[in-house]
């Protein structure tokens, strides 16, 4: 099963300069279980997509909207010189093709 | 009687405080305000008027330079639209985070429009200003003291950092508005602030319960975002002090419903931790709210604990000059040059520094981008195929304009002729649309501060102006 088959919003941005997130909302619960507890989406699996360390890489599940947030590092400070995207907001490519 | 006091004696009766209704004019003046919703909301008589003005979110130049995002037509249209929504119901307009950014060049150019539009309205009030510019010796003396802790990945901050900041602001919460406020304001214009301390302000002072007054500011600060489908129009909370208390969210644009899934998703937006949110006063707390669907359009929320710090911190920002940027821009549609761009432009970067080495002494950096391949994300492995087409991007940040486009133009000479093992198109790597391909885009700059500060004296960092207007 694939990530973008059952999640509905898949977004990154910028928590300020020096943190990207990414946030995850499904449809239904079943859904939101079925990724919240997939190792394709644990910190280990994820970090390595975004050049960064385990430790850098929280999960934080949230229940109220059936959402999955998970906070990184940035590699790089946003705007500073050598960015890619200032927003953070084009930096979810890599989960729309994740296997669960 | 001022327009605090005013409002006090509104909301005052013998069984308790009266619902509060605050509208959100606008999530970011400056980029239009949607006026139909805008002047249903003002029709629903709120007893305030908010709107944000800024965020770090567009980077350091902004606040590096001085200079506001939003063009200045549309930016005076929208505080022309909020100060005559609020004058026309004499009802106090906070406006946050002035100009984008904040920075004292910035809240001077807002205070100027301010002016300027209130003698073109015939306008009459009371306006404080509130900077947000920190004193660089306490900053310095924090740093000495341990009081300056780093948020998220960016290293400890610096003297050096600080004397290299051209703006250097501190977030100001609820305290600083409130003081503007007991001076008589009825218009606050505010540096760089917190999104919801320019909500939360008023319902502190008057006694509303923080707790859902702070999560209804965090909820109602981008407009109509909070909604589905989300949108830019103004949106009316209204806190309701009664039990531990409570609030409702309702858009302005009849199209715009909430419902607590959307509310609570709104939660997630630009936060690093849904369930806690920090302000220099304290720390809110939303992992007990809980979230109601009142009718088809409206919700209400309750639930959310504020917890009061035992330490005052603020949010400082620095951003610093790191030189002047000039771009080589360029198109390339040959399959072998393409597949070879990865190697081709640090081969021509080692061209390049060699021949300028006797014309542009002082140092300067290069970043490629290959649009195609991996100029919006960084792609542990090239494509399992290539693009039919990749643009190039080739970025110099030098010490003059003149030595960055000095460095871009011979780029540009070298790559479009650059021998590469296996090229057979000779004529030339590059497509330019048009020409010069080089273009100056002015002084570049980084964040050189990100940080939380410990303060003691609050007043001292945050001053207030007032004039009457």
């Amino acid at each position: 099963m694939k990530l973008i088959d059952i999640a509905r919003v898949i977004r990154s941005k910028n928590a300020g300069p020096t943190t990207l997130t990414l946030d995850l909302l499904f449809n239904d619960e079943a859904g939101y279980q079925l990724a919240l507890h997939s190792p394709a989406l644990q910190p280990a699996a994820i970090a390595p997509l975004y050049g960064l360390r385990a430790d850098q890489v929280e999960l934080i599940p949230y229940p109220p909207a059936m959402a999955i947030k998970i906070a990184m590092d940035r590699t790089i400070v946003a705007g500073n010189p050598g960015d890619r995207d200032v927003y953070g907001a084009q930096q979810h490519t890599p989960l729309l093709e994740l296997d669960l | 009687m001022n327009a605090i006091g005013k409002l006090r004696t509104e909301v005052t009766t013998a069984n308790g405080l009266a619902p509060l209704r605050v509208l959100s004019a606008s999530g970011q003046l400056g980029y239009g305000v949607p006026e139909v919703a805008f002047n249903e909301g003002v029709k629903r008589k709120p007893h305030f008027i908010g709107c944000d003005m800024g965020s770090i979110d567009p980077g350091p130049y902004y606040l590096g330079s001085g200079n506001i995002a939003t063009s200045d037509a549309q930016t005076r249209g929208d505080l022309t639209t909020v100060l005559r929504g609020a004058r026309s119901i004499n009802v106090p307009l906070i406006i946050g985070t002035a100009g984008c950014a904040g920075a004292s060049p910035h809240l001077d150019a807002v205070l100027a429009m301010v002016r300027d539009i209130a003698r073109k309205e015939g306008l009459h009030f009371k306006l404080a200003s509130i900077r947000a510019d920190m004193p660089r010796d306490a900053v310095k003396s924090a740093i000495r003291g341990g009081k300056v802790k780093p948020l998220g990945a960016i290293p400890d901050l610096t003297e050096a950092d600080v004397d290299a900041s051209t703006q250097l602001v501190g977030q100001m919460g609820i305290e600083a508005f409130q003081r503007a406020l007991n001076a008589g304001a009825d218009v606050v214009i505010a540096g760089r602030a917190c999104d919801t301390a320019v909500y939360a302000a008023i319902p502190g002072m008057l006694g509303y319960p923080l707790g859902p007054a702070m999560h209804m500011a965090k909820i109602v600060e981008c407009a109509s975002l909070c909604t589905t489908p989300g949108g830019r129009d103004a949106l009316l909370g209204t806190l309701d002090a009664s039990g531990s208390g409570s609030f409702i969210v309702d858009s302005m644009n009849p199209i715009r419903n909430a419902s607590p899934m959307s509310v609570a998703a709104h939660s997630l937006y630009e936060q690093g931790d849904p369930y806690r949110v920090y302000e220099p006063e304290g720390t809110l707390h939303v992992d007990t709210a809980r979230y109601e669907q009142l009718d088809a359009h409206r919700c209400r929320m309750s639930g959310a604990r504020w917890e009061p710090a035992t330490q005052f911190t603020v949010k400082i920002e620095g951003a610093a000059k790191v030189g002047e940027r000039a771009l080589m821009l360029a198109g390339c549609a040959d399959p072998r040059a393409i597949a070879a761009m990865k190697e081709i432009l640090p081969a021509v970067e080692k061209t390049v520094r060699e021949l300028t080495a006797k014309t542009v002494t002082e140092k300067f950096e290069v970043y490629h981008r290959v649009y195609g391949i991996d100029g919006v994300f960084n792609w542990p492995s090239p494509p399992a195929t290539m693009p039919r087409e990749v643009f190039v991007m080739v970025e110099i940040i030098a010490q003059t304009a003149e030595a960055a486009k000095s460095v871009a133009t011979v780029f540009k000479q070298f790559l479009l002729h650059h021998g590469f093992p296996g090229r057979i198109s000779t004529g030339g790597n590059l497509a330019f649309p048009f020409t010069p391909p080089e273009v100056v885009t002015g002084p570049a700059y980084r964040f050189s501060a990100y940080h939380v500060m410990e303060a003691d004296d609050l007043p001292a960092l945050f001053p207030v102006s007032l004039e009457e207007i």
